[in-house]
């Protein structure tokens, strides 16, 4: 195991450096954020000046040795926008995305899983066809538009729930989080819906997919010989099979829903990173970008990590292959 | 004369898919009596499966057991609410199945799997199901149980796991085993060890078995009496002596003559011609008859059963039933 988690840090680290490579000269490509900081009036000295201060009159490759020096000292440099550490900024921002993400795969699993088993047992139900049918909506609806549709049904037309911003923030145990009040609760349901809607008919897909294929399983059938209730024949034997691929697409989901949350944010105006990375790309602002990306890239891997370790918890199979390779 | 464990009354299981009804199992009659084993031979596909899941109780949609009684110990299984066949499984009837790779869950230890089959039926604590297991598992030849039960399956072999299914049929002492091909998965040298112990254990604990099986060199060695089923039905039955001896059904002559080993070396193997009919559309009168070389014009008439202990379902038996 331990071999295992060295091996996967070091091809982390690899990812990492490419990644920077890519997005650094990537931006570097895209256009000058010189342009977009100077006023349009400023003279050439003032240009100078201000070209200076962000360090931009060095070569692209001077400008990345130099970023990689500070990165690793911990420093992802200040942004051009706000002036303040990059990291900093998105960290302020980093709650708020975590908490919707969190409730949006929290969703997934709680409504997808029991809904995907149902529909897997009983696949001739007519409540299992109208949760299959509901499922395609969910998964092909563009999420922008379902945003959309959410606040007009719900906050325009009904009036029940507010569709922007975060609400009031409660603290517990020293975190501060909608979580905690009424009013955030209510502020969060809408974006968290809509983000999980998609995760939602994925699980439930999913879930069912391996119900149909384990129920006419022999170790089914055995289990029922063995004169056992069909409750524990579903819930134990048929359902720790099951966990295996869903705890793999769960774990791709906390990553996709924390990365690409942009879309949510924008619409529900989320004070979260989603809304940070796209204001940045408008501004060019490199130090965030990249700060961001580099951030995003650590969190997939750590879940992926995690994820593995999880998988040899649910399947004793992969736990001997592992023991067998270190 | 005792009465009979289980006795089989002209069931008939039936698949209702859209092709039409297929007759899975049509008229079957048997029984077996405390400590004799029966063998259920015939092909793939000839109903022999089914017959073991309608005794338990286990037929699935689209399949539903139509007709006919399954008594077991004077008890009717047929029409039996659920939970009351539930606590009969796996406590008082027991099953082995074909496969064992695909039996045993993969992701649960093999201990879990032994204590929830005795808890299911006993409402022992844990400590007391764990040795029952650990006395199953020594009971059938495995090795140091104690290390073993906290194994998961994939770390036993295809023989031992076989053994593992047989010691969980054996858990609760069942009255009636009801062995779906037990060893065609296996290897020869396996296949001998496990017959072996079946037998031993059978005859010690006085338990009734069927075994089912496509193998007659297999029935041969272990039953007491034989039932050749075709086509859903049970063409021939008899002790084994008789019906080995001297086949009076046709197609059991053939599957005796194809035997390999009963034939003479350099000529081509012996076989029975044509492949068994759909059993969605099974030809009028005698199932077997387009691949019967005594089959004419009466055979077109369903053939009545001939005998009763001794028993054929033939227009043409080649040996006298008394």
């Amino acid at each position: 195991m331990t071999v295992f988690i060295i091996r996967r840090l070091m091809q982390s680290a690899l990812v990492l450096i490419i990644m920077s490579l890519l997005v650094f000269f990537g931006v570097f490509a895209i256009g000058d954020p010189v342009e977009i900081f100077v006023a349009a009036d400023a003279d050439q000295a003032e240009r100078e000046r201000a070209i200076k201060a962000l360090g931009l009159d060095r070569p692209i490759w001077a400008q990345y040795g130099y970023f990689v020096v500070n990165a690793l000292a911990g420093d992802l440099g200040r942004s051009f926008v706000f002036n303040i550490p990059s990291i900093e900024l998105i960290l302020q921002r980093m709650p708020a995305t975590l908490e919707l993400a969190s409730c949006a795969v929290m969703l997934s699993v709680v409504i997808g899983i029991p809904l995907g088993m149902f529909a897997g047992y009983r696949p001739e139900s007519r409540i299992s066809k109208t949760i299959m049918a509901t499922s395609i909506a969910g998964f092909s609806l563009p999420t922008f538009w379902v945003g959309l549709m959410l606040i007009l049904v719900f906050a325009v037309e009904l009036g029940w729930l507010p569709s922007t911003g975060r609400g009031q923030l409660g603290e517990f145990l020293g975190i501060r989080s909608s979580l905690f009040t009424l009013d955030g609760l209510a502020h969060l349901a809408l974006p968290a819906l809509n983000l999980a809607l998609f995760n939602i008919s994925l699980v439930i897909r999913l879930t069912r997919a391996g119900m149909r294929e384990n129920m006419p399983m022999d170790y089914v059938k055995f289990a029922r010989a063995k004169g056992l209730s069909q409750k524990r024949v579903v819930f134990v034997h048929v359902m720790k099979n099951i966990m295996i691929p869903v705890v793999t697409v769960i774990g791709l989901e906390i990553g996709q829903v924390i990365a690409f949350a942009v879309v949510t944010e924008t619409i529900f105006a989320w004070p979260g990173m989603g809304k940070l990375i796209i204001d940045s790309i408008n501004n060019l602002d490199r130090p965030v970008i990249v700060a961001y990306l580099l951030i995003t890239v650590i969190m997939f891997i750590v879940i992926n990590l995690v994820v593995d370790i999880l998988y040899s918890v649910l399947d004793p199979r992969v736990r001997l292959a592992d023991a067998g390779k270190s | 004369m005792t009465a009979a464990t289980l006795s089989v009354e002209n069931l008939e299981t039936h698949f209702f898919t859209k092709a039409g009804v297929l007759k899975a199992v049509n008229d079957v009659s048997f029984e077996v009596r405390q400590g004799k084993i029966l063998g259920l031979v015939g092909e793939s596909g000839s109903g022999k499966s089914v017959t073991g899941f309608s005794i338990m109780g286990l037929v699935d949609p689209p399949g539903r057991i139509v007709g006919g009684r399954v008594r077991f110990k004077g008890q009717d299984i047929v029409g039996m609410p659920e939970d009351q066949i539930r606590k009969l499984r796996g406590n008082r009837i027991a099953m082995i199945f074909q496969d064992p790779m695909m039996t045993l869950n993969p992701v649960l230890k093999v201990e879990t799997q032994m204590i929830e089959a005795v808890q299911a039926h006993d409402s022992v604590d844990r400590k007391t199901a764990w040795t029952r297991a650990r006395d199953a598992l020594g009971q059938v030849g495995i090795p140091s149980p104690e290390e073993r039960l906290a194994a998961y399956p994939h770390q036993f072999s295809g023989g031992m796991r076989q053994r593992v299914a047989i010691a969980i049929a054996l858990l609760n002492k069942p009255d009636l085993i009801v062995a779906d091909e037990p060893t065609t998965a296996l290897d020869v040298t396996i296949q001998g060890q496990i017959l072996y112990e079946v037998q031993k254990l059978a005859r010690e604990t006085r338990t009734a078995l069927i075994w089912i099986t496509h193998d007659l060199s297999v029935v041969a060695s272990l039953a007491d009496e034989i039932c050749v089923m075709y086509a859903g039905r049970i063409v021939e039955r008899g002790s084994v002596d008789e019906v080995l001896d001297r086949p009076a059904h046709p197609y059991t002559a053939g599957l005796i003559g194809s035997v390999p080993s009963r034939n003479e070396k350099g000529k081509p193997l012996v076989q029975i011609p044509g492949v068994m009919p759909s059993m969605l559309n099974l030809p009028s009168g005698c199932a077997f008859r387009l691949r019967c070389s005594h089959a004419d014009a009466t055979c077109c008439d369903e053939p009545k059963p001939r005998g009763h202990l001794r028993q054929v379902r033939c227009c043409h038996p080649l040996a006298e039933i008394a």
